[in-house]
């Protein structure tokens, strides 16, 4: 038990110590790259013994000792799993795996780059473990720094002005939840979030609605719901591949965790009380999405404009919780929280593919675009295969996200989860259209050159799209460990 | 194959063909492709094979239980009291179909080694072919519908990757992607279904029934029938599953990928209109039928969708000059009489039609693609004369031919003339207007298919460019009889498409063979079924044997008196040609203009110009709210301005709001 202990600070910190390294001990790009693959290849090991270790019976908070850190305000250095934030840390571990092989073609500033990188990944997986308000605010304005300098250096296009819109959109962001935090901490005189996530919260010193609504900002824009949307676009477009890997693969799922954790587990009352909402939302989300989606054409834009519409659906499983007294079910939210994994890894792999299309063929932009089928078989095989999970392909990933949250809502939100459904539909038309002009038509002359992906760019590739089948035909060993997270959080919404 | 099937070989019939798959692009394509070039054929011959024998053993099992073979679920997912199971069901239904689809997936393989031979996709084809005809047995064999549906996705998926198998084609990815956005349409509604019975599961839990587990479905339907459900709850559901089942089954109005769908490698086109695809909508309904015979109104939608889609696709396959154009509208129709016969109360009778269509079809596109490997073109126009130079094509597709058109006593004819039969004494209202739709959609068959046998095997010999500069193979010599290879898959599939007919519903014992042994084997889908009668029989063979004739007229002996007749009927001709406009319709206007040009283009102006500028607002107040608090700012600074800024603001706010 004595190593387990230390297990979670190492997963969290084994980055922040890499990226010490390469600061200090590391000079020659090429070691730089290695050294960094190494340290996410080795926190994804650590994360995957994490995800191994969670026991599923009996549940709960695992893994966690709080140490005291500010005696003064009652704060403490406080890390653990349960059933929600395993997973996560699980998809944190491989996403930063991808990123880091995903960033084999940086060449400037080759040190730094991979610095703030590995800074990101401690970031993220800090959120997703902290059990420490604090810490969990701290965490998450940590990872602020690591993507402005990220876009805004190594990016492309306007990079300038998304970092900076990325900055100005989740630091708004952070006020929300700093406010909320502090009205939530000045009146329980507790930071400690599974004590929290047990208390009835109805009676702060604001009114419990306007608290919920600050914490709401804050994990709206984060994840996004419509319309706190659009830094999400231009961030994507404009970032290194790697950082828009991480970005929908793990950072926007920040916004959905703390939907859960936070909103769902302390405040149930207020939560069902604004399901409905929250179903609204999801379904403008959902739609909304889809249709800008159809439109565009920029490769990366696209893609990031379709997380849009899918980080609706873990909305739309969230909103299920409003169940009428005592008939919430754990379903509608298991699937919110499958969709997060199933996001991370799918789109994950589309922006990588994307990376790979760019590198090769010098543009995204899909006009320009075709017949890459016969130039990069391989890599246009993974975009396929992506781009079906993506549209909700059954023993794929997606599917069995999509198809737990409209099982979980439709008995809730008879009409929402129609028009959602009717999103699929949608979904298909864009992934198809796009890996038509694409993929298909016939082979380009000015594509003469291009090649298929190499084995360092393979690697990331191959391990998403396993873990997407796996996930696919076989879910329980991952639902399982989320249901277990789930049924707790929906105790709290009555018997 | 005394024993009773256990489970594991029932398994393996879905498991055959899909280790196939898995072998062949994981093994085979990357690794063995360059020194045994056809191993990827040979493997998925033997697979499908090994699935046909134990869909036989499977039958026999069946047959000789009377019944279904239980096998009990398996969980798959958990999650607290909710599960979630899989397995496979094994009653006559899935028997039955089990042997039509390996059995013709088995020929079309076969062919295939010919067919495709020398493609640069030949591994990639077969893999294709494989998980296809794994995902159809996945729909046949499935136990629940959440299963079925994953199954019946993924056939979706392999339509889309073979449709669109030679995608540098423009028009083989566009076909690809139609078939699948059109289907996943339909899918909607079967989604939605499978909702609806999920979410009123407590109802039916409490009397121990699962309402997504198949076996379960008669007492559900029962329960849901007695007022379980709201009363209109159960049309809903039922149209749900059907609005599923036109879309794979191309019905009206969702039939339009199906005539495109003929971008793909010909033997795929067999595979698709005989066995697999098309296939699955008609097996969902039935298998799904206590649900459609709870309600009345829903059955009268089927009828009718099914009555009107019969004669609405065969007057579009009479002007088509592409002869797989022609065969795919036939096929549209002929699914037409099975949905019909579905929403007449006659499920037997559409799962017989099924078998029978699925012979002859299948022999008819493996006799088109026969054409195209000798002659290179799909266009009737430039055909003809091929009687003398490919014989067994010949020979074959003129069974398949007659057996289409109902001539007695083919198989078409048994199976047909049973639906006609059963819409003729049917007391359902409807069941006068869809009879005569079929009675004159029986003339029209007839004609069309003989306008195509006619043009392309009789006459002189035309468009000899064609011949030269795509002859397949570039063998030159004009056209030949195909390789054995793929003659002997025509030949041993012409046998059912004469015979099958009769030895599966005799009218009276045949040795071992009992009377109607089909119809009472598949007793449990329950519905009428229609003894033949002689009046009805001679009409619909004046009918057949009008259409041929006139078909003879016009394209064999060629007779001027029509001539005028012809061009009065041009404006007619040009809307059957342009398929009503319903593609353009579809695409042009609702899709393209309403659509992507309307809706999509202004939110996506609405995005830009409105949501974003708004925020971009926002920003700029921000950020010069964080320059007036911190002027000393250039460069990154200014960042940590703007953070600053916002933090110290929260603070203070949060101190003056709580202290």
């Amino acid at each position: 038990m004595s190593e387990e202990k230390w297990l979670l600070t190492l997963v969290v910190f084994l980055p922040t110590a890499g990226a010490l390294g390469i600061a200090l001990f590391v000079r020659d790009a090429g070691r730089v790259r290695r050294f960094a693959a190494g340290v996410t290849v080795a926190d994804l090991a650590l994360a995957t013994w994490v995800f191994l270790l969670y026991a599923r019976e009996p549940g709960g908070f695992q893994l966690a000792v709080p140490y005291g850190w500010i005696p003064l305000l009652n704060a403490h250095y406080y890390l653990g799993v349960d059933g929600l934030s395993a997973p996560l840390v699980l998809l944190t571990g491989l996403l930063g795996m991808c990123a880091a092989f995903g960033s084999w073609n940086i060449q400037t500033r080759v040190r730094e780059y991979f610095v703030w990188l590995l800074l990101l990944q401690t970031a993220v997986m800090g959120v997703f473990t902290a059990l420490d308000f604090l810490l969990f605010f701290l965490f998450w304005e940590m990872e602020l720094m690591p993507m402005y300098f990220l876009i805004s250096v190594w990016g492309t296009g306007r990079k300038e002005y998304s970092a900076m819109k990325f900055l100005i959109f989740t630091i708004l962001g952070s006020a929300f939840m700093l406010v909320a935090l502090l009205a939530v901490y000045f009146s329980t005189g507790t930071l400690d979030m599974v004590d929290l996530g047990q208390r009835d919260l109805t009676n702060l010193k604001l009114p419990a609605q306007l608290v919920y609504a600050l914490f709401f900002l804050a994990f709206a824009i984060k994840l996004p719901v419509w319309p706190l949307h659009t830094w999400l676009p231009d961030a994507h477009t404009d970032a290194p591949t790697a950082v828009s890997v991480m970005l929908a693969g793990v950072l926007i799922k920040m916004g959905g965790y703390g939907m859960i954790r936070v909103l769902a587990t302390m405040f149930p009352e207020v939560t069902a009380q604004y399901a409905g909402a929250l179903a609204v939302l999801a379904v403008v989300s959902v739609l909304y999405g889809a249709v800008v989606t159809v439109r565009q054409t920029d490769l990366k834009r696209m893609i990031a404009y379709s997380s849009v519409s899918h980080m609706g659906y873990v909305v739309l499983g969230i909103s299920s919780l409003g169940a009428a007294a005592g008939g919430a079910n754990a379903l509608g939210l298991n699937g919110a929280a499958m969709q997060m994994f199933a996001h991370g890894t799918i789109t994950g792999l589309l922006f990588l593919l994307v990376g790979q299309v760019y590198d090769k063929a010098h543009t995204r932009h899909i006009p320009h675009l075709g017949g890459l089928a016969s130039r990069m078989p391989f890599t246009a095989t993974v975009f396929l295969v992506a781009g079906l999970a993506s549209l909700g392909l059954p023993s794929l990933a997606g599917f069995v996200a999509e198809v737990m949250v409209f099982l979980g809502t439709f008995p809730v939100w008879g009409w929402p989860t129609i028009l959602a459904v009717v999103g699929i539909v949608l979904t298909a038309g864009y992934m198809l259209w796009a890996i038509q002009r694409v993929l298909f038509g016939p082979a380009l002359e000015r594509f003469a050159h291009v090649k298929d992906a190499s084995l360092v760019e393979a690697v990331p590739m191959v391990a998403l799209l396993l873990v997407i089948v796996l996930v696919g035909v076989y879910p329980a060993p991952l639902a399982d460990v989320f249901n277990a997270g789930a049924e707790q959080v929906v105790l709290r919404f009555g018997p | 194959m005394g024993a009773t099937i256990p489970e594991a070989a029932a398994w393996a019939i879905l498991f055959s063909p899909l280790a196939s798959f898995l072998f062949i692009a994981l093994v085979v394509r990357p690794f063995l492709n360059r020194r045994y070039a056809r191993l990827a054929g040979y493997v998925t011959v033997l697979a499908v094979g090994a699935a046909l024998a134990l869909s036989l053993w499977a039958a026999a099992s069946t047959l000789r239980q009377g019944g279904p073979v239980g096998f009990a679920p398996h969980r798959w997912l958990t999650l607290g009291e909710l599960e979630f199971r899989v397995g496979v069901l094994l009653d006559p239904l899935t028997a039955v179909m089990l042997v039509v689809v390996t059995g013709v997936s088995l020929m079309v393989q076969v062919y295939s080694q010919g067919y495709m031979r020398g493609d640069p996709g030949y591994a990639r084809y077969f893999a294709f072919m494989s998980l296809f005809t794994a995902s159809m047995v996945g729909i046949v064999l499935a136990r629940s519908i959440l299963q079925l549906y994953v199954f019946w996705e993924l056939v979706g998926l392999c339509s889309y990757l073979l449709i669109g198998f030679w995608g540098d084609r423009p028009a083989a990815a566009a076909a690809a992607k139609k078939a699948f956005l059109v289907t996943r349409l339909g899918d909607v509604g079967f989604l939605l279904a499978i909702l609806y019975l999920f979410s009123q599961r407590a109802v039916f839990l409490e009397r121990g029934l699962n309402p997504l587990e198949i076996p379960d479905i008669h007492e559900v339907a029962a329960l849901a029938k007695a007022g379980a459900v709201g009363g209109l709850a159960i049309t809903w559901l039922a149209l749900g599953i059907f609005a599923g089942a036109a879309g794979k089954s191309a019905q009206f109005p969702l039939h339009t990928w199906l005539p495109d769908a003929m971008e793909g490698p010909t033997p795929v086109s067999a595979l698709i209109h005989a066995a697999t695809m098309v296939a699955a909508g008609v097996f969902l309904v039935a298998r799904l039928y206590p649900v459609f015979e709870a309600s009345q109104d829903a059955l009268v939608v089927v009828a009718l969708v099914g009555g009107f889609t019969a004669l609405f696709a065969a007057t579009m396959g009479l002007v088509m000059d592409d002869i797989k154009r022609v065969m795919a509208y036939s096929t549209v129709s002929q699914l037409g009489y099975m949905m019909l016969a579905l929403g007449i109360g006659a499920p037997r009778l559409a799962i017989f039609h099924l078998g029978m269509h699925a012979f002859f079809k299948a022999l008819l596109f493996l006799g088109a693609g026969s054409v195209n490997h000798a002659t290179g073109t799909f266009d009737l126009r430039s055909m003809g004369g091929l009687r003398r130079r490919m014989p067994w094509t010949y020979g074959t597709f003129l069974v398949a031919a007659l057996s289409l058109a109902g001539v007695f006593p083919l198989a078409g004819f048994w199976s047909k003339d049973v639906i006609l039969g059963a819409a003729w004494s049917s007391g359902e209202p409807v069941a006068p207007w869809v009879f005569w739709m079929v009675m004159v959609t029986v003339a029209l068959t007839a004609f069309y298919i003989f306008r195509v046998f006619f043009m392309a095997f009789h006459g002189a010999s035309r468009g000899s460019q064609a011949e030269a500069s795509h002859g397949a193979g570039g063998h030159g010599g004009g056209p030949h009889e195909s390789p054995a290879v793929m003659v002997l898959p025509m030949v041993a599939l012409a046998v059912p498409a004469v015979a099958a007919g009769y030895v599966a519903n005799p009218l009276s014992a045949l040795g071992p063979v009992g009377a109607h042994w089909l119809n009472e084997f598949m007793a449990s889908l329950g519905g009428e079924v229609a003894e033949p009668d002689v009046a009805l029989a001679i009409a619909s063979q004046v009918a057949a044997l009008t259409g041929i004739a006139v078909a003879a007229l016009l394209y064999q002996a060629r007779a001027r008196w029509l001539a005028p007749m012809g061009r009065g009927l041009a404006p007619l001709g040009r809307l059957l040609s342009r398929r009503y406009y319903l593609d353009e319709l579809y695409e042009g206007i609702t899709v393209g203009r309403l659509f992507y040009r309307g809706m999509a283009r202004f939110t996506d102006w609405v995005d830009r110009e409105v949501v974003d500028r708004t925020v971009d607002g926002i920003g700029w107040l921000g950020r010069n709210l964080g320059r007036s608090l911190l002027p000393l700012q250039n460069g990154q600074v200014q960042v940590y301005g703007v953070v600053i800024s916002f933090g110290v603001l929260a603070i203070v706010g949060a101190y003056l709001l709580l202290r």
